[in-house]
């Protein structure tokens, strides 16, 4: 119980005096959320008692193994699933549906819809959420897609693109819409390593330039420590809060130094190591992780 | 001596601009005709024409089975008076009609069917019922209901269309992907806009073959239908054509009434059908 304290204070240095135009600093609050799906036979717990705070332009990883319910804390900030215990608030607005102000970038390829162009597909939540006109959508949508590079391919149809370059396009459809804050379901995972470098690197690019909220799931202790500025260790099966680890000092730049592989052993010992952890959590095999790069 | 691979020198190769060869070559004219789908299935329609043609003159009785030359006389004679094109309008614009509603019906019932359980019962229930059921079985009954008319008619091509296309077009909505759904709603989209949005596009693959499906039920039901109770205060359609044709030993005249039947199915399949999958499913890379 007192983890879950703990996370939840070291995140929030108080709500800053200092913050801009009286904006309180914390934007998404995930507090004692527990969740559960259910199966035919029986109703398995997937995160128990998770809490953890994300403030603006923060890029907040939610990293564990397989099984830690990462992927369903993340569909429960997007709103498809409802906690059965506890509360998820964003601006101080508690969350109990899907909705525009929270894009959800998948992993799978077919989150574009076959049926509409790049630039159409870009358009299209925009247009859905009637938050534009269909002459402002386009331009939005013109701006974004030459954001990341595929301005040439506005009128292509996305079953002839790269893997690549349709998680691009979904990346500009889901920054368009100017969301609240941006939802990412390991959206590289279904890349070759070498594209899923050049993305992370053009993600961090963009968020340079635009200072978007990012909450992001990976399995891969590289890619939380390069994407993120924090990150939230969850234990496997049901996923509990292990630990929040600051990372806002490494890039891609610092893949081989020897802090980033301090830190990566360190987290790696935090999420395997049932040294100081209650003996019944479970033995996960070593071959379901992936923590290659 | 342990077993290892010998070590080979390493090699490297200075490769000059390539040039020994064109990079693409042109397919040949004959090659690039016989590419054209067009081209082949009418080298198949000639063949059997020619079978046909064959077949008749060996045969020699204009009674039983007049030729392909004879039937092309009769049906162009047909088109000429007006005869013929005016059984076909008859029958194409009852058709249209059952195919319409049917059609709304069925939109309608695998709507709810997404929506709510009661709905996915009632459908299933429903067409487990009524698929299997001979579309023309329900004719007596309906010219009961109905009377001698349009209506019976259009009440027999519905119930052929819908269940059809209803089956498919449900199947289509449950195979799309949790991910797509997914999105859909992430951006607001519920209910009617939901279907409309992403639902009928994503299952347009399958929606297509129902509709296929159906247009075919429902052609066939309509001219055995037009067979069984042909006209209606004189206006009768292809199937009463037909009919009465044969019951004046008009053989050929029947025989033109059978290729005005295959030749809209072909019609409607290559220009409507085709054309719009072309300009849909397989430009979207949903279907090869």
């Amino acid at each position: 119980m007192n983890a879950v304290l703990q996370g939840h204070t070291a995140s929030a240095p108080s709500p800053a005096p200092g913050g801009q135009q009286g904006i309180p600093e914390t934007l998404l609050t995930v507090e004692n959320v527990s969740l559960e799906y259910r199966t035919p036979e029986r109703v398995v717990r997937a995160t128990h008692e998770v809490s953890f705070e994300v403030d603006r332009t923060d890029r907040f990883v939610l990293l564990g193994p397989s099984g830690c319910g990462k992927s369903t804390l993340l569909k429960a900030v997007a709103g498809f699933i409802k906690p059965t215990q506890g509360q998820i608030r964003l601006g101080g607005v508690t969350i109990d549906e899907p909705g525009p102000d929270r894009i959800v970038v998948f992993q799978e390829f077919d989150q574009l819809p076959a049926w509409k162009t790049v630039l159409e597909n870009i358009m299209f939540p925009l247009l859905a959420s009637r938050t534009l006109k269909r002459r402002e959508a386009e331009e939005r949508a013109r701006h974004y897609l030459e954001k990341v590079g595929l301005s040439a391919f506005a009128q292509a149809y996305p079953h002839t693109l790269s893997g690549g370059m349709k998680a691009r396009v979904a990346i500009a459809r889901a920054l368009a819409m100017q969301p609240k804050i941006l939802l990412m379901d390991e959206p590289f995972a279904a890349l070759d390593a070498l594209t899923r470098r050049k993305m992370q690197e053009e993600l961090l690019e963009l968020w340079d330039e635009v200072r978007f909220t990012l909450l992001f799931v990976t399995h891969s202790i590289e890619e939380a420590l390069v994407v993120g500025n924090r990150i939230l260790l969850l234990s496997p099966h049901p996923g509990r809060v292990r630990a929040e680890i600051n990372s806002h000092q490494y890039n891609l730049h610092s893949l081989g130094g020897a802090d980033f592989q301090a830190s990566a052993q360190r987290i790696h010992r935090l999420l395997f190591d049932e040294g100081q952890g209650p003996a019944e959590a479970p033995e996960v095999p070593f071959e379901r992780l992936r923590i290659a790069y | 001596m342990s077993l290892s691979p010998p070590l080979r020198e390493e090699y490297e190769v200075q490769l000059q601009p390539f040039t020994q060869a064109e990079l693409a070559r042109d397919i040949s004219l004959a090659q690039r005709i016989w590419q054209q789908a067009w081209v082949r299935k009418g080298v198949i329609l000639l063949a059997l024409a020619l079978v046909w043609e064959l077949a008749a003159r060996w045969q020699n009785n204009d009674l039983l089975l007049p030729g392909f030359l004879q039937t092309a006389q009769a049906f162009i004679d047909g088109i000429a008076t007006g005869e013929l094109l005016g059984k076909v309008w008859i029958s194409l614009t009852v058709l249209v009609k059952g195919y319409v509603i049917g059609i709304v019906l069925a939109f309608g019932l695998t709507t709810l069917a997404v929506s709510t359980q009661l709905g996915r019962d009632l459908l299933s229930t429903l067409t487990a019922m009524f698929n299997p059921l001979p579309a023309i079985a329900l004719l007596p009954l309906s010219l009961l209901w109905f009377g001698l008319g349009e209506n019976s008619l259009i009440f027999v091509l519905v119930h052929s269309v819908l269940w059809a296309l209803a089956l498919n077009t449900y199947a289509g909505f449950l195979g799309v992907s949790e991910t797509q759904r997914m999105a859909g709603r992430n951006y607001g989209l519920r209910g009617l806009r939901f279907v409309w949005y992403i639902l009928i596009p994503a299952a347009l693959p399958s929606i297509l073959a129902g509709l296929k499906i159906g247009w075919a039920f429902a052609w066939r039901t309509l001219i055995a239908a037009e067979l069984v109770f042909g006209a209606s205060s004189g206006k009768g359609g292809l199937g009463w054509y037909i009919f009465q044709n044969r019951n004046e030993l008009y053989t050929d005249k029947v025989f033109a009434g059978l290729a005005a039947v295959i030749l809209i199915g072909l019609l409607v399949e290559n220009l409507l059908f085709n054309t719009f999958e072309r300009l849909t499913i397989k430009r979207w890379g949903m279907q090869r």
